[in-house]
């Protein structure tokens, strides 16, 4: 588990369309070069630095530096927080399904 | 998290057949004492724009006071109300949540089909649905492929 990470922040930091299609982006090629984000994008190189920081620090990314280029590659275990929230509520609704369907029955008692 | 099955839902669906009418099923979604034997405590009205809360054991910062409006009462088919609460400083269960809850219910042969969706999960709740379903959808199956390839 990924301490710094909960699900505010996860949210917040996918809140901003521009960095969830920069994260989007490395998802897809699997692994990005800031040079190559700035690329095809009207975001400028600044921008593009700042919003992999906050996808590194929410641990949505991992960034590996070799020689003069710094590789950035998602992270999947950075969504579990999200991920077992949803299922939180999941588990919590189905027993409420099931509390339905029981009181329903001891009314035709 | 099981790998194959990191794939991020916006909304959570539960659907049942139960075998009762409609309209007994509405009673049991909208009658206060009722609704609180099988959800939470609450001050429900079936009216639409009534404020009200459902109360819950408190967690880190949150009281346990679920914040909620009836935005649709159309009884006995579908009923629509918001849910709000948690705390940015709680992780997972009672994390903070802007959602909203709707019920839906139509006959079917033999009794009702009840459909619950629970709509809010995931980033951007303030971006409009289409935004998320292309930007927050995508990414999701994107995940979801990439976990699946991680095995």
């Amino acid at each position: 588990m990924i301490d710094s990470a909960n699900v505010t922040t996860l949210m917040k930091t996918l809140a901003d369309p521009t960095r969830r299609t920069v994260y989007e982006r490395i998802i897809r090629k699997g692994e990005a070069t800031v040079g190559e984000l700035v690329k095809g994008s009207q975001v400028s190189q600044p921008a593009i630095s700042q919003h992999l920081r906050a996808l590194r620090d929410a641990g949505l990314v991992s960034e590996e530096r070799k020689g003069r280029q710094v590789f950035y590659r998602p992270q999947p275990a950075g969504l579990t927080p999200l991920v077992d929230w949803i299922g939180h509520y999941n588990e919590f609704w189905r027993e409420r399904f099931d509390r339905i369907e029981k009181l329903l029955k001891e009314m035709d008692q | 998290m099981s790998g194959s099955e990191a794939t991020i839902q916006r909304a959570i669906i539960v659907e049942r057949i139960l075998p009762h009418p409609p309209e007994k099923i509405w009673h049991v979604l909208t009658t206060s004492k009722l609704i609180s034997e099988w959800l939470m405590p609450n001050d429900f009205q079936p009216v639409v724009g009534h404020c009200f809360n459902f109360r819950t054991k408190p967690i880190g910062n949150w009281n346990g006071i679920v914040h909620c409006e009836v935005l649709e009462c159309e009884p006995p088919r579908r009923l629509r109300y918001s849910w709000v609460g948690g705390s940015d400083d709680n992780a997972e269960y009672g994390s903070r949540l802007d959602s909203v809850v709707t019920w839906t219910l139509t006959p079917v042969e033999g009794g009702t089909r009840l459909y619950m969706e629970h709509d809010g999960f995931g980033p951007g709740n303030e971006f409009a649905y289409e935004a998320m379903s292309g930007g927050w959808a995508r990414i999701a199956g994107k995940i979801g492929e990439l976990a699946a390839n991680l095995g």
